[in-house]
């Protein structure tokens, strides 16, 4: 009780200096940022959980096609052979986010290697790595995906191949960017005249201090793989035994005059996703990059 | 260096890319699960093995890998780019009937996205936090996360099934009769929603660009010069700063321009465009894989044009990058 008779005195904050504890607190600031991470929250817990409490086979025919939305108790109707929308969108959305990551973690795998190689080693090897990359840039990625998905059939493993195979440059670009900046550091300069390997200098001292641009990028990725896998569902390349938002939307396309809400509702859940990881993303580069938040 | 030999060089490594995607298309298809004997030996309604080893020396599907790969290029320097078993007719005829609609599509959005682009952005730099700057931060949000076939296709039903305005699909009307302007017009009114479909995804990313470098342009030195001078605001803005914050757009549409052929291919799947999108998938699903080759073969080509196009027009728009 003494505490209180004592003279207001401003409290050092010393937990406040950890760096992990001020991206949190700068993120929590950023209000847009906050709500689009309550709603990728809620997505999930739709998508993973929902199913638990929504006991429907999202395969099985249970009513009429083309029921309209809130009508017979279906929340989001039915579709084109009468089977219920919501647990399409539930089983949908665990097979988009998987593809999503999936894709986004093979083109940062890709990106990240190429990008660092270049930015590390520059000159030839940087020269060949970065024409590498502009090929790559030069075609058109959903039809080079298309060609991939045409010739090696249509799998999950497959397309989410063909996602990642065509969206690393931006990544590797990045990593290039970043890479050439740090290796002139000088705890870059320390750790290699204490005779430490190339592999050891790029993976363990300089690739965990370019890690945050590549977070975004990394998580705008996912959003964009997501986007990628509907439109190559949209246009009928993918697996019709697999359930997901795009493949709603490929098998409902026909019938868009007549029962629109059964492409408009999965478009909608992908729109929801990508605009709360794109919000996250903008949150996650103003907290990581506290230089860029004075502008 | 002059302009000649800058262009000299870029139309060299524009080759180059050519001839890697040529080379990458190549391997793809002998990598690829089954060869045009298969599929051909499918159509009879199967074949046995004499017959195949037929068909694939008649193909030259039995000489070796680089030989076959030579064979493959020097016949695409003759813009020979093979035999669609399917539509029985060469890939290059095809893929030049289809070429025109998809860069009447392609340009046009884009025009179509820079033009009011810069105008909402040029808009939303004037007052940074008011009212249109507040939409073009919307917009950019909108047009990074809607997918492009779901704004098509909210489009449609805007505008076809409640408020019956546009044509549904496809490039023309099925009867037409009228000269060359009643058919310019008749396709203006199918390409609308398509075009708007298309440009508005790149009307976010080119709004929040000028927006950007507007505001950035705006703080230099040389815009307070003129302002000092007493020079009208609209002046200062459109004449002097715009100018200026044009390079990045430049730059970024260049950029883009594979991305868009790509949403090209989706919208026009869409809004039934037949276009190199509609081609593509159509070859796709009928796996005829000369046209298909064809179609990325002449996309990149068109992506490696318009990138030489935006390299010399960001040289003639600016000095600085003219002269190093």
């Amino acid at each position: 009780m003494s505490d209180t008779m004592q003279p207001a005195q401003p409290e050092p904050e010393i937990q406040s200096t950890s760096p992990l504890r001020e991206m949190v607190s700068m993120f929590m600031r950023n209000y847009a940022a906050v709500a689009g991470l309550v709603l990728l929250i809620a997505i999930v817990l739709f998508v993973f959980v929902g199913p638990l409490i929504h006991r429907t086979d999202p395969f099985e025919m249970v009513w009429a096609p083309f029921t309209f939305p809130g009508q017979e108790g279906f929340l989001l109707g039915t579709d084109y052979l009468g089977r219920d929308i919501l647990a399409a969108m539930m089983v949908g959305g665990q097979v988009s986010m998987a593809i999503g990551l999936a894709a986004a973690l093979v083109s940062v795998i890709i990106g990240v290697t190429v990008g660092a190689f270049a930015g590390y080693y520059g000159g030839v090897i940087e020269e060949l790595l970065m024409r590498f990359t502009e090929f790559f840039q030069v075609l058109p990625t959903l039809l080079f995906s298309m060609v991939i998905v045409a010739l090696f059939g249509a799998s999950l493993l497959t397309v989410t191949l063909a996602i990642g195979v065509v969206s690393w440059t931006a990544v590797a670009r990045v990593t290039r960017s970043e890479f050439l900046r740090i290796r002139e550091l000088e705890y870059v300069a320390a750790a290699r005249s204490g005779s430490a390997r190339d592999l050891y200098l790029i993976f363990k001292v300089i690739l965990p201090n370019a890690l945050p641009p590549i977070v975004v990028q990394a998580n705008l990725m996912v959003g964009s793989a997501i986007l990628f896998e509907a439109a190559l569902s949209f246009l009928g390349l993918s697996d019709p035994n697999v359930m997901s938002w795009g493949q709603v939307i490929g098998s409902n396309r026909p019938y868009i005059l007549d029962a629109g809400f059964a492409v408009a509702i999965p478009g909608f859940a992908i729109f929801l996703t990508v605009l709360a990881i794109s919000l996250v993303g903008d949150g996650l580069n103003d907290a990581l990059n506290p230089k860029l938040r004075q502008r | 260096m002059g302009l000649g030999q800058i262009l000299a060089k870029r139309v060299g490594y524009g080759l180059v890319l050519l001839i890697a995607v040529l080379i990458l298309n190549f391997t793809l298809i002998t990598v690829a699960p089954g060869d045009v004997a298969d599929s051909i030996a499918g159509d009879m309604g199967g074949a046995d093995a004499t017959v195949m080893a037929e068909i694939r020396e008649r193909y030259g599907l039995d000489k070796p890998f680089l030989l076959q790969l030579w064979a493959y290029v020097s016949k695409v320097a003759f813009l020979d780019l093979g035999y669609s078993y399917f539509y029985n007719t060469p890939v290059t005829t095809l893929i030049l009937e289809k070429l025109p609609a998809t860069l009447l599509l392609v340009f046009s959005s884009q025009i179509l996205a820079i033009t009011v682009g810069t105008l909402l952005g040029v808009m939303a730099a004037r007052k940074p936090n008011g009212f249109v700057s507040m939409c073009v931060t919307f917009l950019s949000l909108f047009g990074f996360a809607a997918p492009v076939f779901w704004s098509g296709i909210l489009l449609i039903i805007a505008f076809v099934s409640i408020f019956p305005i546009f044509p549904v699909g496809g490039m023309s009307s099925a009867i037409m009769e009228g000269g060359f302007f009643a058919r310019a017009v008749d396709i203006a009114y199918h390409l609308f929603l398509p075009m708007v479909t298309l440009a508005s995804i790149y009307l976010a990313l080119y709004s929040r660009l000028t927006r950007a470098s507007m505001l950035e342009v705006l703080g230099s030195d040389y815009v307070r010069t003129a302002r000092a001078k007493g020079l009208a605001e609209n002046k200062v803005f459109y004449k002097h700063a715009l100018k200026n914050s044009l390079g990045p757009l430049v730059t970024v549409a260049g950029l883009q321009f594979s991305a868009v052929m790509s949403g090209a291919v989706v919208v026009e799947a869409v809004f039934n465009w037949p276009g190199l999108g509609t081609l593509a998938l159509q070859s796709i699903l009928a796996r005829d894989t000369p046209t298909i080759m064809g179609i990325l073969f002449f996309s990149s080509f068109v992506v490696i044009i318009v990138n030489i196009v935006t390299d010399i027009v960001l040289r003639l728009i600016d000095p600085r990058i003219r002269s190093s």
